[in-house]
Formats: C-alpha cells, sequence, structure tokens
C-alpha cells in the first residue's frame, strides 16, 4: 500500500510508541495522585509541556495546555479570545474563507452571539495578503484568525507579517497550525503569535492529543469544566501516553524538519510537473509557497470518488475535495474559494506525502494515474461534450 | 473499501456497457455537475417488438453512480420497453446489494437515466405516454431534491 493521504493523518513513528507505552504500562498513574506512581506521570507530563515550549519557542511552558486535539485547541482558542473581546466591547473577528471546519464552525457559532465575522477572499495562488488583513482590521477586532498552511492545498501563509500587524494594532491573533506544526519551523515569540493549535497525529504521533498555545496575558475560557488539570483550563485527566508519544514525534520531527522537507520537496514537484501534463489538469495554489509534502490537483470531466476508489485498487491511498467525498452536496469549500467552478473541483485528488515516501512509490503513482484519468474521462458525459466543444473547458 | 459491496464494487471496477452510441434511438441524460453526478444513457430500440435491443452509457460521478448505471443497463438490456419502465430505484439497490444511506441518490438518478431515455424515444417517434415516466418520490425517500 502506497500511503498518500498524511494530511488526513498520518503513521505513528517508533519513536513515539516507545514513549507512549511506558506510559500504559508502567507509569500509569493520574499525575494527580500524590503517591509516586502518579508523581512519575507527573514529571512525563512536564517534560512533554517543556518540549513543545521549546520546539514552539513559547517563553513559558505554562503557555501550552493539552487538549484533545486540534479542533478542541480551535474550539478554546476561538472562543477565549471572544471573551475577552466581549469584555471590551469589541465583536468583530477576521478570518479566511478556507479555514478548518475546526473554525469556521465556531466561528458561526460567535455570529449567533452577536459577533461579526469577515472572512478574507482567498487569492488565487491559495496565499493571503497581510495587506488584505489591515484592509479589514476595524477598532472593534478582538481576534485575527487565520491558518498557517491550508490542509488541502498546502499553501503558506505569511504569518510572521499578519502576527507584526496584529501586534501593533492590539488585536489577538491566533493561527490554526495543524497541518504546518513538524512540517514548517514555527517561532510563536518571533512571529507574534497570540494562540496556535497543533495536532499530534500529523507529525506521526497518536490520534486524541492536540496543543493549544497561548501567551501569557491570554486568558483561555474553558471547553471542558470540571477539574484542575491545565491549571484549570482544560479539566480531564491527561492523557499522558498520548502527550508523551506526541511530545516525542514533535522533537523528532523538529529535529529533522530540514531533511524532510528535502526529501519531499523534489517528489512533491516531480509529481507537480508528471501530472500536469496531462490536458485539461490545474494545480490548486502556489506551488512554491506551499508544504514541502502537498500535491493537490483538478482533473476535468472526472469525479474525486471514483479517481480515489481506482487508486484505491491499485493500492495507492489518496483524498479529494468531490462533494461526493465530503459527505454534503458541495466539493471542498477550499477549492469554491480558490475560484474553482464546481464542476472542476468535484474532479480534484489530494496527495501528500511523508519523509517516508520513496521515488519508487511515487513513480508508480505516475505510471498509474494518467491511465485512470483517461479511463474515466472515456466513461464520461462531461468530458464527451467538453471535447465536442459543446461545453467550455474551464481549465 | 468496506463502503460499498462487492457488487458495486464488480460493477465499479468492471463496468457493463460504458459506451456511446451514434445511432441510438432514444439517449436521456440526468443529474448537473454542480451536484456531481451526471448519467447519460443510450437506447436502441426494436420498434416492432418494443424492446430494448442494446444500452450504453457514459456517467461523471462516484463509484455509486457509475455502479448503478452499469447495473441499470443490464436490467433493461434485451426487456420490453414496458417491463424497463417499472424499474425503480430500489430494485437498482437490492441487485446492487444495497448502497449506503447517503448514497441512495444515485440509484434514483440511474432509474430517472432509463426514464429519461424511454421519453427521448417516445418523443422522436411520436408515441403518447402518461404517468409511467412520472418520478414515484412518495415511495422512493432517496433524498430531498425535487425531480422534475
Amino acid at each position: 500500500m502506497i500511503y498518500l493521504d498524511n494530511a488526513a493523518t498520518t503513521a505513528v513513528s517508533k519513536t513515539a510508541l516507545d514513549a507512549m507505552l511506558p506510559c500504559l504500562t508502567e507509569d500509569y498513574g493520574n499525575p494527580s495522585s500524590l503517591y509516586t506512581l502518579g508523581q512519575r506521570a507527573a514529571e512525563r507530563l512536564y517534560d512533554a509541556r517543556q518540549t513543545f515550549a521549546k520546539y514552539l519557542n513559547a517563553a513559558r511552558p505554562e503557555e501550552i495546555t493539552f487538549t484533545s486535539g486540534g479542533s478542541e485547541a480551535d474550539n478554546q482558542a476561538i472562543l477565549s479570545a471572544a471573551a475577552l473581546g466581549e469584555k471590551k466591547g469589541k465583536k468583530h473577528v477576521i478570518s479566511t474563507k478556507f479555514e478548518h471546519h475546526a473554525v469556521l464552525h465556531t466561528l458561526q457559532k460567535l455570529e449567533k452571539h452577536g459577533f461579526e465575522v469577515t472572512l478574507l477572499d482567498i487569492p488565487p495562488d491559495g496565499v493571503i495578503t497581510a495587506d488584505e488583513v489591515r484592509t479589514a482590521l476595524r477598532p472593534d477586532t478582538c481576534l485575527v484568525t487565520i491558518m498557517f498552511a491550508n490542509n488541502e492545498i498546502g499553501t503558506i501563509q505569511p504569518i510572521p507579517e499578519i502576527g507584526k500587524l496584529c501586534r501593533e494594532a492590539g488585536v489577538l491573533f491566533h493561527t490554526d497550525a495543524v497541518q504546518a506544526a513538524g512540517h514548517l519551523p514555527i517561532d510563536v515569540q518571533a512571529m507574534d503569535i497570540d494562540m496556535l493549535s497543533l495536532s499530534a497525529h500529523k507529525f506521526h504521533g497518536p490520534k486524541g492529543v492536540g496543543v493549544l498555545y497561548a501567551r501569557r496575558g491570554v486568558p483561555l475560557v474553558n471547553v471542558i469544566e470540571g477539574g484542575a488539570q491545565e491549571r484549570g483550563k482544560r479539566a480531564g485527566t491527561e492523557n499522558t501516553a498520548g502527550i508523551c508519544g506526541a511530545a516525542a514525534a514533535f522533537r523528532e520531527a523538529c529535529e529533522n524538519m530540514e531533511q524532510n522537507a528535502a526529501h519531499m520537496r523534489p517528489l512533491r514537484d516531480k509529481l507537480i510537473a508528471e501530472l500536469t501534463k496531462i490536458p485539461h489538469s490545474v494545480l490548486n495554489g502556489d506551488p512554491v509557497r506551499r508544504l514541502p509534502g502537498n500535491v493537490n490537483l483538478c482533473f476535468e470531466g472526472i469525479e474525486g470518488e471514483s479517481l480515489l476508489l481506482l487508486l484505491d485498487g491499485k493500492g495507492i491511498a489518496a483524498s479529494s475535495g468531490s462533494a461526493c467525498t465530503s459527505g454534503s452536496l458541495d466539493p471542498s469549500h477550499v477549492l469554491l474559494a480558490l475560484g474553482r467552478p464546481h464542476e472542476v473541483a468535484h474532479g480534484s485528488l489530494r496527495l501528500t506525502l511523508s519523509e517516508a515516501t520513496t521515488e519508487e512509490e511515487v513513480d508508480y503513482v505516475l505510471s498509474v494515474l494518467p491511465g485512470i484519468v483517461e479511463y474515466l474521462r472515456d466513461m464520461s458525459p462531461v468530458w464527451d461534450e467538453l471535447e465536442r466543444g459543446i461545453r467550455k473547458h474551464q481549465i | 473499501m468496506a463502503l460499498y459491496s462487492d457488487k458495486v464494487m464488480d460493477h465499479f471496477q468492471h463496468p457493463r456497457n460504458v459506451g456511446k452510441m451514434d445511432d441510438a434511438d432514444g439517449i436521456g441524460e440526468v443529474g448537473n455537475a454542480r451536484c456531481g453526478d451526471i448519467m447519460r444513457m443510450y437506447i436502441k430500440v426494436d420498434h416492432d417488438t418494443q424492446t430494448i435491443t442494446d444500452v450504453k452509457f457514459n456517467t461523471f460521478g462516484c463509484g455509486s453512480a457509475i455502479a448503478t448505471s452499469s447495473i441499470a443497463t443490464e436490467m433493461i438490456k434485451g426487456k420490453p420497453i414496458s417491463e424497463a419502465l417499472k424499474l425503480t430505484n430500489k430494485a437498482v439497490v437490492e441487485a446492487l446489494d444495497g448502497l449506503p444511506a447517503y448514497k441512495l441518490h444515485c440509484s434514483v438518478l440511474a432509474e430517472e437515466a432509463v426514464k429519461a431515455a424511454i421519453k427521448d424515444y417516445f418523443d422522436k417517434n411520436h408515441i403518447p405516454y402518461g404517468d409511467e415516466l412520472a418520478m414515484d418520490c412518495e415511495h422512493c425517500m432517496a433524498c430531498d431534491s425535487h425531480h422534475q
């Protein structure tokens, strides 16, 4: 099996697994317990917190809160910033049209509570500009939340510039770094980031663990009430094993970041160069300001789910932005925000590599994909109309 | 994918009757690219016996869409039109050993494509028809959308 859906989830690394097992078998104590077994778990937790603070360059480990994942971290970050804003009479939030649903749905929740949300349009290259953010700022803006790198098209946003302008304007800046953490360098202090979300299972840690970074001075509002854990900001007995696995994975990813990227980039670029040779295909998002492992293309005249099923039949795991794969009647909101027409967005394919992806695997994909596209096009009434000129080619 | 039954996967990977017909007696096209599924069905009809002698289909859509088109063509090929008109989306789903609930609308599309092809044949040959070409929305319950 050739796994090319690392944006969806990643395999847990040996490093992470080795860090997790002792927490499950020996140091299984509740970190809040007074006796030695509990305190051993508490120490592991402390070390994990230090690790995240170090590799994010947070000023203090207390600025790291462990959650059940990126979604929870996004929810808590946004609700906290909103609560702070509301106290000051500021109820305007700026975000973008291609954020993850964990952000978008939380913003929709805020709208029901009288907040006004501005969702910035996405330029055709998939990269927001700091100027657009600046233009949208208002005296009553309490939060800007913009993802570090987009999960579907992989484009990297100008986070330090946005951070700087928010800091100057006195507006809180949160970034959903779920796809970027472990793959791109992040320095929360240098980048003027007030809050950040990340998720372990995107960098070879286990599922069910996330981190919310919040600079001291940004009070958090509880999403989960009930206990004193995480300085009273996130109740629940800590998932020590998961957290330790996450920390070990994060350390390993950050230490090997450059070589991992150096490995993936040429493979990514090879896929892009070869696959865009297929007629009436297009790359979604800037080719350079892009995550090292992300490829996202549209093939006109075919539909994504059938593409994925046929790839699966050839042992290749990938994903798509088609409606059928999203479970709704609309294709990916990211591709639509990019300006792709519905019909074109339905024919999308996302391939996301990891540092384990080999050139042989890439060559195999290149050997089967064009044939699959051709097979589906031969069967497609849409392609038939496009080729006969009844319908105009859009890409 | 455990998502789909073996029959669905078979019809998806080895679809029957894919193709176009230059001399079709009836062509029906349903669905729209906006929602992500389009089926076009071609039929050849023996005028004397009113039997569908050949069927071909082209589909833009997901695994279910391709599988339901494929099996629908098998179910009407060689049959009299009167029988083909009785094809329901439920029969299509049963023939495929079931579809996930959120894919049922694909089977509705297959039923509509068959009816659209037959209607086209009737129209071209000035054969009158009544309710038999209407969609049975009351008993179908596959989706919320309004069919023509």
